[in-house]
């Protein structure tokens, strides 16, 4: 299996865990659920908790932004044999218009209903950067995929 | 501050203890945006309480992400069954006050808890 380069610049062939889940467009009522039961099942195989964490904020942070803006996705979790975490959310659109501004502290396009639920900072695609070892953006009017990795092993 | 000093300074109603009242907390952090919060609470989250107004299922899911234990919510808000449920499900300690985020947050600063640092 092929993996993105710019996952540590390196391919690999076994992956210890790999989960898909599906993630439905406005959704809220679920939000969080996928990326509870992420965290859970990386704490079971023994992720170090200052890691999990972050990786905890970026999967929710992800999951959130695909339920806010996309027409619903996928999130892989995949975890190397060397103990790295890799996340991938691949959503079916609409896409990121001005991903520089989407990059952007503080700009936002959530609707009301994301506000209301707390989110809609701005702080979403930001937060996911800056937790992560590795963050790939592809965005397209087809569909946005975001690809994070997290070096675990030593 | 431990919870039942917290809760005395702001005279707070907890639906249920689940903490054997060891843990110290030492910061606060406050905010309805979740957003700040996953942002901001980057280390000892364990001993930092969360103070918001906002009452709804994302803030105990960001708390569950973070590992915060303890979550004061002001101005008397509501808290449903399903709420304390999930709440007690993780571990997280629920509070409320009567008084306001900003009157909240100057008790518990008087107190000497701290705010997290960017």
């Amino acid at each position: 299996m092929k993996r993105a380069e710019n996952y540590f610049k390196k391919e690999y062939n076994q992956s210890m865990i790999e989960y898909t889940y599906q993630v439905e467009r406005e959704n809220f009522v679920d939000a969080g659920v996928v990326s509870s039961q992420v965290k859970r099942i990386l704490k079971q195989i023994g992720i170090p908790s200052v890691v999990l964490r972050n990786i905890a904020v970026a999967c929710y942070e992800a999951e959130i932004n695909m339920i806010i803006h996309s027409y619903g996705g996928e999130i892989k979790l995949s975890v190397d044999e060397d103990g790295n975490v890799y996340l991938e959310f691949a959503d079916v659109g609409p896409g990121i218009p001005d991903v520089e501004k989407a990059l952007t502290p503080g700009w936002s396009t959530a609707s009301a209903k994301a506000r209301e639920m707390g989110f809609g900072a701005g702080m979403g695609l930001v937060n996911i950067k800056r937790v992560s070892d590795s963050f790939d953006l592809q965005t397209s009017s087809a569909g946005t995929t975001i690809r994070i990795a997290f070096r675990v092993s030593a | 501050m431990k919870i039942k000093e917290i809760a005395e300074e702001v005279s707070a109603y907890l639906p249920y203890q689940i903490h054997s009242d060891e843990q110290d907390y030492q910061y606060v952090f406050a905010s309805d945006l979740m957003s700040d919060v996953l942002a901001m609470v980057t280390h000892n989250s364990e001993s930092t309480l969360l103070v918001t107004g906002l009452v709804n299922p994302q803030v105990l899911r960001t708390a569950e992400m973070l590992d915060i234990t303890a979550v004061l919510f002001v101005r008397n808000k509501l808290l449903t069954e399903d709420l304390i449920d999930q709440a007690q499900d993780h571990g997280i300690q629920l509070m409320t006050t009567k008084f306001s985020m900003y009157e909240t947050c100057g008790k518990l600063f008087q107190k000497g808890i701290q705010p997290i640092d960017d």
